[in-house]
């Protein structure tokens, strides 16, 4: 299948939207864009299972190419491999379900869904691109509508929030451009090129890899809340609508963690071996110290940023650790953790909706009143605490196991420190579901509650769906993942 | 042969747990309950007769027991090496278990079908205790590691949610969270053991896993003991590690706090989770990994010995002081169980050195089914009184006759009384203490007079102390479902005590027969009828003996009262350590540090571009200056590099 539909479905609806007037019209088509879009990914999974159970060993299948700047080695290239295909369902899967929590939207409802449907191409784009150079141009376009997004439909310090993080998200691209460039222009002319596959089957110097890779892995790091430069999810995800927030930690912060994977250590294997070090270091302490900071918060949005930089901390961990295992935990981890933290602000929204308040002390007893909002919610918090059945347990068990196969004391030693996060993760998980969710019922008022609409229903069930696909039957994505990550193990040489 | 049928016996709970939850409580109504308790009862029936005819038909090849596998799969590649399986593992422990798992869970579902009929959320309560036996039977069977923790983190999850069933009460709450917190420091451990060794026998089935770490000359094992961590052994650290795991389930001491509170439950639950199945699941993984500990770990074998017998005695202290019925019998458990942990402590592996091992499986079945029926039993004198309180009972014979007499079977057979189960168990376990090591004797027969004397304190303070309550409410024992699952307990209680145990289960495999010493059984039984007659004097009739010795050894009784201080420390560790200064130092650094640096470094960026600003001064002289500067700087650049 032509992989560019991927990409020109979401745009095309974006431009019938354009000229529309009525808002259910515009909200009913974005809809089925984005439904379409859903079977249109699912489409491509199964004619990829297909391609590779008929012996197709190619590492990127689909691929196209189109000449762009030739003369930069610039062209229009597309490919995916099981890597790209996990992300671009979970792609499809937030999207569709951020455009249905986002039904009740008051302020300039086109315009927000315009910019929701950009995210998603642009993040489409991003995972379909074997050239770096465009691959980097869907990057920048996953950013912008961002701004536009906690800017216009923010709530609280919106405008210092959205400054923040576009201030930090662009200095991560800034980076990135500088490591991509450098790259370019220190190989000699003759096989300079931004070819993802080209590059792989380079040698590249280890010279080069020295000072190319710590800025390619901190700009895509960034993205991924890498410590310390995390300071913009808290503030980004909690002045975001809810579909921003969805969007911002279930999508955007797994470009941050694919590039670091497919372009920083893929690309450059000996600056990922020399930086690993590091790497490890800086991920054990987002895992502990985004943990140890959620325990206090009392904003719910802002107990889950604090608790995705612990659970993108798992992805860098997975990576940095360099076993096959290891890294197809990181892979199933950003995955799990995509569906996890949308379906958890998705279920913040519709609490906030209600209560019009996000802090936890100010709630209590929802459970009596919103049965299906509060499943959910206790839903996504075993799976943010790593329940058996549910997809955290998997990923995470994933990054454990193929950690301890790294024998050195600092391995050791940081394997452990991160496997005690399960614990402070418990801590503070059950306490936000212990204050909103149980105890008496709050206010008198509560009783008037509804529960769940249809958009809301639809919404969790899919995210939840996703969620339980990979928990109770963790082998098909294992199987979508695995030869991906082992080609990337064979070019480092290690076993 | 075993059947893949046996894979109904925990999947048919599992159908319980997922109509319901899935919005069959509007299908079935006020028959959930029912629909639960059938299909459990089918899970029962399979379950006895997949042990009967494990134990007595194609179970032993040869005089020993065999491993059997009827079911396997496998779930998750971990590593090359390491995968994690689901699979049924039928030997001689695991058949034990399936039958006191369904027997228990049965009857609690039939004793709730009366007891929680009241309740609005009848029908979540139901999926909630099938989810959770759905979990413990998956437990007992499992054949992997990671499949056992898999199945132990999904037990306490059901026990989270049936601890905080009322969770419009904020002590539930509390308690459920507490419990599962402190289960799950604990499960940290279990984790990290499971790797360690996995990683060293490079197999997470325990059948290879055992075998290649417990074969003397394996290069295996070679690797286990010599490569160290912190100067201990990998297979040390493992052991001690699973163990930890152990001892957080089984509320021993000092992960034992959560247990007393986990009484906020419904009753009917607290006789399930935490008298008869969850809390000994500890007991179950250190006999399932017994060959590792007995052969390859002798010294963390020790370690358990050691942490049972004090947690015996401990609980055994406190529970002689609480005035909560309940608490009384959760104190109770602990106490029970530590003489389970440290019977495994004293065993030796094979033949009849392996005592200890089956005695203390033995005191697993006997305590479950007895603990379950006094639990129940205080379900229904609870219900009676509306009050967990002893003072607010008293003189409750004739109101609850088969509670009564129930009860009092429990109390003889925990006490260890003949002829009912409790006396053989414990017997069992006394003996293989003293035969191994004497010093736990000493420790077993001195917890021994106190559990005679709490039970019976509890008993005559139950149901004599006070005059008769008044007639008109006699006979609350309520309806049928809430007296048969006691009656039939208490049945099991009076019987069981009389299975050749050792010819069943032992450490190896090979049944031997342990025949009772009678001589040496005279002591116990002594000491516990004094511990009775103590009660009896104190608490037979209301009268001022037990408060002015309280009153006498009032520094002790304070402490043992207030369960040792344990959980103020904990308090103490947890709120101020954790949550105010670590927790609340990372919030404060990150948004006034790590933000704060992020901040200054924009605003230096800022100064930056003012001073960027005033080259743009409009002026063109000094644009013209620049300009000059600029060339001059690139001709040299140019030169330099060209030459």
């Amino acid at each position: 299948m032509n992989l560019l539909s991927l990409l020109l479905l979401p745009l095309l609806t974006a431009v019938v939207l354009l000229p529309l007037k009525k808002e259910v019209v515009i909200k009913g088509i974005a809809l089925t864009g984005s439904a379409f879009q859903l079977f249109l990914t699912l489409f491509l999974y199964s004619t990829y299972r297909s391609e590779r159970n008929n012996g197709n060993l190619q590492q990127f299948l689909f691929q196209e190419q189109y000449n762009w700047f030739p003369s930069f080695g610039i062209s229009f290239h597309t490919g995916v491999d099981g890597i790209s295909i996990a992300m671009l369902l979970l792609t499809s899967f937030v999207a569709l379900a951020g455009i249905l929590v986002s039904w009740n939207i008051q302020k300039m409802t086109k315009e927000f869904y315009l910019l929701l449907l950009l995210l998603s191409a642009g993040a489409y784009g991003f995972f379909i691109s074997l050239n770096l150079i465009v691959l980097f141009f869907f990057l920048e376009i996953a950013v912008i509508p961002k701004y536009l997004l906690i800017i216009i439909w923010g709530s609280g310090k919106n405008v210092y929030s959205a400054n923040k993080l576009a201030i930090l998200l662009i200095g991560a691209s800034a980076l990135i451009f500088v490591g991509l460039t450098g790259l370019y222009f220190s190989l000699p002319p003759a096989v300079r090129s931004f070819d993802l596959i080209t590059l792989s089957q380079l040698q590249i110097p280890s010279e080069l890899q020295r000072w190319t890779f710590p800025l390619l892995f901190t700009g895509f790091g960034i993205f991924s809340a890498l410590f310390p430069f995390h300071t913009w999810v808290p503030d980004g995800h909690s002045s975001a609508p809810t579909a921003g927030s969805m969007f911002l930690a279930g999508i955007s912060m797994k470009l941050g963690g694919y590039g670091c994977l497919r372009i920083a250590t893929y690309l450059l294997p000996d600056g990922a071996k020399e930086y690993a070090n590091i790497i490890l270091i800086l991920a054990t302490i987002a895992i502990l110290y985004g943990a140890f900071a959620t325990m206090l918060q009392e904003d719910l949005k802002y107990i889950n940023a604090y608790s995705s930089i612990s659970h993108c901390g798992f992805v860098l961990l997975g990576i940095g650790m360099l076993t096959k295992a290891a890294m197809s935990g990181a892979v199933m981890q950003m995955v799990s953790h995509g569906l996890m933290t949308a379906l958890f602000f998705a279920v913040i929204g519709m609490i906030y909706e209600r209560t019009h308040t996000r802090m936890v002390s100010e709630m209590g007893g929802l459970m009596k009143v919103t049965p299906f909002i509060t499943t959910t919610f206790i839903l996504a918090g075993l799976c943010s605490l790593g329940l058996p059945g549910l997809s955290g347990f998997v990923a995470e068990m994933k990054i454990f196991s193929g950690s301890w196969q790294n024998t050195g004391w600092m391995h050791r030693t940081l394997t452990i420190l991160s496997c005690a996060s399960i614990v402070i993760t418990a801590v503070y998980i059950l306490r936000a579901i212990g204050q909103t969710v149980m105890g008496p019922l709050k206010d008198a008022s509560y009783r008037s509650f509804k529960d769940a609409s249809w958009n809301e229903k639809t919404a969790a069930l899919l995210l939840i769906s996703g969620i339980l696909a990979i928990g109770i039957a963790p082998y098909w994505l294992q199987e979508l993942i695995e030869p991906g990550v082992e080609v990337m193990r064979l070019k480092m040489g290690i076993n | 042969m075993p059947q893949a049928s046996i894979l109904l016996i925990p999947l048919l709970p599992l159908i319980g747990f997922l109509v319901p939850a899935l919005g069959g409580k509007t299908i079935f109504k006020k028959q959930t309950g029912w629909f639960a308790t059938f299909l459990l009862a089918v899970s029962t029936a399979l379950a006895c007769s997949t042990a009967w005819n494990y134990f007595f038909s194609y179970g032993k090849e040869n005089g020993i027991y065999q491993k059997h596998f009827p079911f396997h799969t496998t779930w998750l590649q971990l590593t090359d090496t390491l995968s994690i399986d689901m699979g049924i593992l039928l030997d001689p422990i695991s058949a034990l278990m399936i039958v006191v798992v369904c027997i228990v869970s049965l009857m609690v579902h039939l004793y709730s079908l009366g007891y929680m009929k009241h309740e609005e959320r009848y029908a979540m309560y139901f999926a909630y205790l099938g989810l959770f036996t759905f979990s413990m039977l998956g437990l007992v069977l499992s054949s992997n590691l990671f499949q056992i923790y898999m199945f132990w983190e999904l037990v306490g999850v059901s026990s989270y949610l049936l601890i905080g069933f009322y969770f419009e009460r904020p002590k539930a709450v509390a308690a459920a969270k507490k419990a599962f917190i402190v289960t799950r420091f604990a499960d940290l451990g279990f984790l990290i053991g499971i790797l360690a060794l996995s990683y060293q026998a490079e197999s997470l089935d325990f059948v290879t896993l055992l075998e290649r770490l417990t074969q003397p000359n394996s290069t295996y094992l070679t690797q286990a003991t010599t490569s160290s961590f912190l100067g201990i052994s990998s297979i040390t650290w493992g052991c001690l590690l699973l163990f930890m795991g152990g001892a957080g389930k089984s509320a021993l001491f000092p992960l034992h706090i959560w247990l007393p509170d986990a009484m906020e439950g419904p009753t009917p639950v607290s006789a399930l989770i935490h008298a008869a199945t969850m809390v000994v699941a500890g007991v179950f993984l250190i006999a399932r990994m017994f060959p590792l500990y007995a052969l390859g770990a002798p010294e963390v074998l020790d370690i358990v010995a050691y942490t049972g017998a004090f947690t015996a005695l401990f609980a055994a202290l406190i529970a002689c002081t609480q005035t909560d019925i309940k608490r009384v019998l959760a104190y109770s458990t602990m106490s029970q169980i530590g003489f389970m942990i440290f019977a495994l402590g004293v065993s030796g592996y094979g033949g009849t050195a392996g005592l200890g091992y089956s005695a203390s499986l033995f005191h697993l079945f006997t305590h479950a089914l007895f603990k379950a029926m006094l639990f129940l039993g205080a379900g229904s004198i609870i219900h009676f009184v509306h009050s967990n309180e002893l003072k607010d009972m008293g003189g409750l014979r004739k109101s609850l006759p088969v509670t009564h007499l129930t009860f009092l079977i429990g109390c003889l057979a925990l006490s260890g009384i003949p002829p009912f189960s409790g006396f053989f168990s414990k017997e069992g376990i006394l003996l293989a203490a003293y035969q191994q090591k004497p010093f736990f004797y000493g420790i077993g027969l001195f917890t021994s007079l106190l559990t005679a004397f709490y039970m019976f304190r509890l008993y005559f303070s139950v149901f004599w102390n006070k005059p008769q309550q008044n007639t008109d409410r006699i006979a609350g024992d309520g309806g049928l479902t809430i007296t048969l699952p006691l009656l039939i307990l208490a049945a099991g209680t009076c019987v069981s005590g009389f299975i050749p145990f050792g010819q069943l289960v032992s450490s190896d495999g090979i049944p031997f027969s342990s025949s009772l010493h009678l001589g040496f059984a005279v002591l116990p039984v002594l000491l516990a009828i004094a511990g009775i007659s103590l009660a009896f004097l104190f608490y037979q009739k209301d009268n001022l003996r037990a408060a002015y010795w309280s009153e006498k050894l009032k520094g002790f009784y304070k402490t043992t009262y207030h369960k040792f201080y344990i959980d103020e420390c904990y308090m103490y560790v947890t709120q101020k350590i954790f949550f105010n200064l670590i927790g609340k130092s990372a919030a404060w650094i990150d948004r006034n540090i790590v933000d704060g640096l992020l901040s200054k470094t924009g605003s230096g960026t800022q100064v930056l571009a003012e001073k960027i600003k005033s080259f743009q001064s409009g002026k063109l002289q000094s644009y013209t200056t620049w300009y000059l500067i600029g060339i001059i700087v690139l001709i040299g650049l140019f030169t330099f590099f060209i030459h």
